[in-house]
C-alpha cells in the first residue's frame, strides 16, 4: 500500500524534490527567520531573549564602525565593477581574435589564480604588499625610485591591494564568462559589418557590446554579491579581522566581529539584514534597469 | 555605394597579410606580459618555499633567486615534520571527495524531479532555488551557526556538508542539461513497466554522466577552498582542513612561515595537476552559470 503510494506518479516528483524542500527549510527558512527575529532582540547569553523592538536598527544607523564598513564595502565592490567587467570584456574580445597564437594556453594561465584558496592567495598577497622595501611590490616600486610604502597600513593603499587581489584571482574567469557569451554571436554578424565598412570599435560597440548584454548582466550580478560579501580577502590580507583604523573591516567583517567575538547575536543579526536589503535592493536596481524584467525584443 | 564597399573589402584582403603579422605579435606580446605577471605570485611563492622563514621574515616576499640562501630544507620539515599538515590535507580530500559525491547525487536527483514532471507547487519551488542562489549565504552565518550548535552537530563534517547538499547552482545546471534528453525515453521506461525511480536510476541517471564532470569540478573546488563556514564549525584541530590549519600558522603572536609557505606552495599542486588533466571540464564548470544569462 505504502510502496504503491510512493511508485505513483503524482508522488514520485515530490520524493525527487524532497531533500531540496528539506534543505531549504531546514537551513535556509529556518535560519533566515531567526535572524530576522534576532535582529529584533537582544540576545545575552545563558539568558532569556529580551524583545527591543527596532533598537538595533536605530543604533546601527549612528554606529561609526558600522557606516565605515558599508563604505569599505560599498567602495570595494563598486572598484571591482569597474575594474572586473570592462577589462575583462576586452580581453575576451582580443583573445577570442582569429590571428590569436596560443589561445588555449593563455585562457588557462589567465584562469589558474581562481583555482587558489583564498587563505592561500591572501597570505601570498599579504607578503608581497608587505612593508619591508625588499618585498615584491616596494622592491617594484623601488626601481623607479619610489620609497618604499606602508601598503597595508593606509586606506587608499590597503585597497590597493585588496583590489589587486581582487583582480589577480577574478580577471581569467570574468574573461572566461565573456568569451563564452561572445562564442554565442554569430560571425555572420562582424562580416556583414565589415561590408559596410564598420571600424573594428564600431563593431565593438554596436555588435559585440549589446550582444554581451546577457553576460555582463550576469557577471554584474554575481559581482555585486560577491563585492558586498567580500569578507576573507581582507582577514587574510590584515592577518585577522582587526585592520589599522579599521580600513579593511567589511560588512561581513563587522557580522563576525559583532556576532562571533563580542557575541552580540541581535546587533549582528541586524547587520546580516542590512546586507541582505542592501544586496537584493541594488540587485533590484541594476536588473530593472538593465531591462531584465522587460519582455524580449 | 556597392562599389565603394567592394573596393574597401579589396583593400582590406590586400591589407589584411601585411597588417596581421603585426596584429600577431602585439596581441601575443600583450598576453605574454599579461600572463608573465598574473604568474609572479606562483613564482614568488615558489622561490619562497625554498628559503627559512627568517630570510621572508627580514627581507619580505621577492624574486631574488640566490641559491646561497634556497634549500628543500622547508620540504624535509613538510614531509617529516612534528606537524598535522598532512591531516589537514586528507581531511581536505575526503571532506571533498564526500561532498562532492553527495551533492552531486542529491541535486541530480532534485534536477530530475523538476525537469521530468509536472506537479503542484513546482513552480514556487523552483523560484525558492533562484532565492537561494540571491541571498548572500555570509547573513546566515550566525543563526546557522546557533542551529548547529543546539543540533549538537559542532565539530562535525555533516555540518559542513548538510546546508550544501542540495546545491542551487548545481540544481539549475542538471535541471538545465535534462532539459535536452527527450521525454520519450521516460515514456518508453514505462511503456516497459519500470518503476519512476527504476527510470531515474537506469535511464536517465547514465545519460547525465557527461554533466557530471563540470559539476563535479565546480563543487569539488569550491569544496576544497572553502573557508569561512568550516573554520566556525570545526574546532578540533585533528579535524581541520587545509586552508583552516594554513591560516592557524597564522596568529598575532608571530607566524609559522616555515611550513605556512611550502604549505601553501604545496596545496596548489595537486590542483594544478588536476587542472593540466582536466582544463576543458575546469572551463566548462566555471562557465556553466553564464551560458544561459
Amino acid at each position: 500500500m505504502i510502496k504503491r503510494f510512493l511508485y505513483s506518479q503524482k508522488v514520485a516528483p515530490y520524493v525527487f524534490v524532497l531533500p531540496f524542500i528539506l534543505v531549504f527549510l531546514i537551513f535556509w527558512v529556518y535560519p533566515l527567520g531567526s535572524s530576522v527575529t534576532m535582529s529584533f532582540q537582544k540576545i545575552t547569553l545563558g539568558q532569556e531573549a529580551e524583545w527591543v523592538g527596532l533598537d538595533n536598527y536605530t543604533k546601527l544607523l549612528g554606529d561609526k564602525i558600522f557606516l565605515k564598513s558599508v563604505m569599505n564595502s560599498a567602495v570595494y565592490m563598486l572598484c571591482t565593477l569597474l575594474i572586473l567587467i570592462p577589462l575583462p570584456m576586452l580581453l575576451a574580445v582580443l583573445i577570442n581574435n582569429k590571428f590569436m597564437w596560443g589561445r588555449e594556453f593563455f585562457k588557462s594561465s589567465l584562469f589558474f589564480p581562481a583555482l587558489t584558496s583564498v587563505v592561500v592567495a591572501g597570505t601570498i598577497f599579504r607578503l608581497m604588499f608587505g612593508e619591508m622595501d625588499g618585498s615584491l611590490i616596494n622592491s617594484f616600486l623601488g626601481w623607479f625610485g619610489i620609497e618604499p610604502v606602508k601598503f597595508l597600513k593606509g586606506q587608499a593603499t590597503g585597497f590597493i591591494a585588496l583590489l589587486t587581489l581582487a583582480t589577480w584571482r577574478w580577471l581569467g574567469v570574468n574573461m572566461l564568462y565573456f568569451l563564452s557569451g561572445l562564442k554565442s554571436i554569430p560571425d555572420d554578424y562582424y562580416e556583414a559589418a565589415s561590408i559596410d565598412g564598420a571600424s573594428a570599435w564600431q563593431k565593438f560597440r554596436m555588435i559585440t557590446m549589446p550582444l554581451l548584454k546577457p553576460t555582463t548582466i550576469y557577471v554584474l550580478t554575481i559581482s555585486i554579491y560577491a563585492g558586498l560579501a567580500m569578507f576573507i580577502e581582507s582577514l587574510m590580507l590584515w592577518n585577522g579581522n582587526n585592520s589599522p583604523k579599521n580600513i579593511g573591516l567589511t560588512i561581513v567583517g563587522y557580522l563576525y566581529r559583532q556576532g562571533i567575538e563580542k557575541s552580540n547575536l541581535g546587533y549582528a543579526a541586524a547587520v546580516g539584514i542590512v546586507l541582505l536589503v542592501l544586496a537584493m535592493t541594488i540587485n533590484m536596481i541594476q536588473l530593472a534597469f538593465s531591462g531584465l524584467f522587460k519582455k524580449e525584443d | 555605394m556597392k562599389k565603394e564597399a567592394t573596393l574597401k573589402m579589396n583593400e582590406r584582403s590586400a591589407l589584411s597579410v601585411k597588417k596581421n603579422l603585426p596584429l600577431k605579435i602585439g596581441l601575443f606580446v600583450l598576453f605574454t606580459l599579461l600572463c608573465a605577471i598574473i604568474l609572479v605570485p606562483f613564482y614568488a611563492i615558489a622561490l619562497a618555499s625554498f628559503k627559512p622563514g627568517e630570510e621572508l621574515i627580514r627581507y619580505g616576499l621577492n624574486l631574488k633567486f640566490d641559491l646561497s640562501v634556497m634549500s628543500l630544507d622547508n620540504y624535509i620539515y613538510l614531509f617529516t615534520g612534528d606537524h598535522a599538515y598532512f591531516t589537514w590535507f586528507f581531511n581536505s580530500l575526503l571532506l571533498t571527495v564526500v561532498q562532492v559525491a553527495l551533492t552531486l547525487i542529491v541535486s541530480a536527483t532534485v534536477a530530475y524531479g523538476f525537469s521530468a514532471y509536472e506537479f503542484r507547487g513546482k513552480n514556487f519551488l523552483f523560484i525558492c532555488v533562484l532565492l537561494i542562489m540571491m541571498v548572500p549565504f555570509e547573513i546566515l552565518l550566525l543563526p546557522l551557526y546557533t542551529l548547529i550548535f543546539n543540533l549538537h552537530m559542532m565539530n562535525t563534517y555533516s555540518a559542513i556538508v548538510l546546508p550544501g547538499i542540495a546545491s542551487a547552482a548545481t540544481i539549475f545546471f542538471f535541471r538545465q542539461y535534462l532539459s535536452g534528453i527527450p521525454k520519450e525515453i521516460i515514456a518508453a521506461g514505462r511503456v516497459d513497466g519500470a518503476s519512476e525511480y527504476g527510470i531515474y536510476l537506469r535511464l536517465i541517471l547514465p545519460i547525465m554522466k557527461p554533466s557530471f564532470a563540470a559539476m563535479a569540478i565546480l563543487n569539488g573546488m569550491n569544496s576544497w577552498n572553502n573557508f569561512l563556514w568550516p573554520f566556525m564549525v570545526l574546532s578540533d584541530e585533528r579535524k581541520y582542513t587545509l586552508p583552516i590549519g594554513l591560516k592557524t600558522l597564522l596568529t598575532p603572536y608571530g607566524n609559522n612561515y616555515d611550513l605556512l609557505i611550502v604549505g601553501s606552495f604545496f596545496s596548489i599542486i595537486p590542483i594544478f595537476i588536476l587542472f593540466v588533466a582536466f582544463q576543458k571540464y575546469f572551463i566548462d564548470g566555471m562557465t556553466a552559470g553564464a551560458v544561459k544569462g
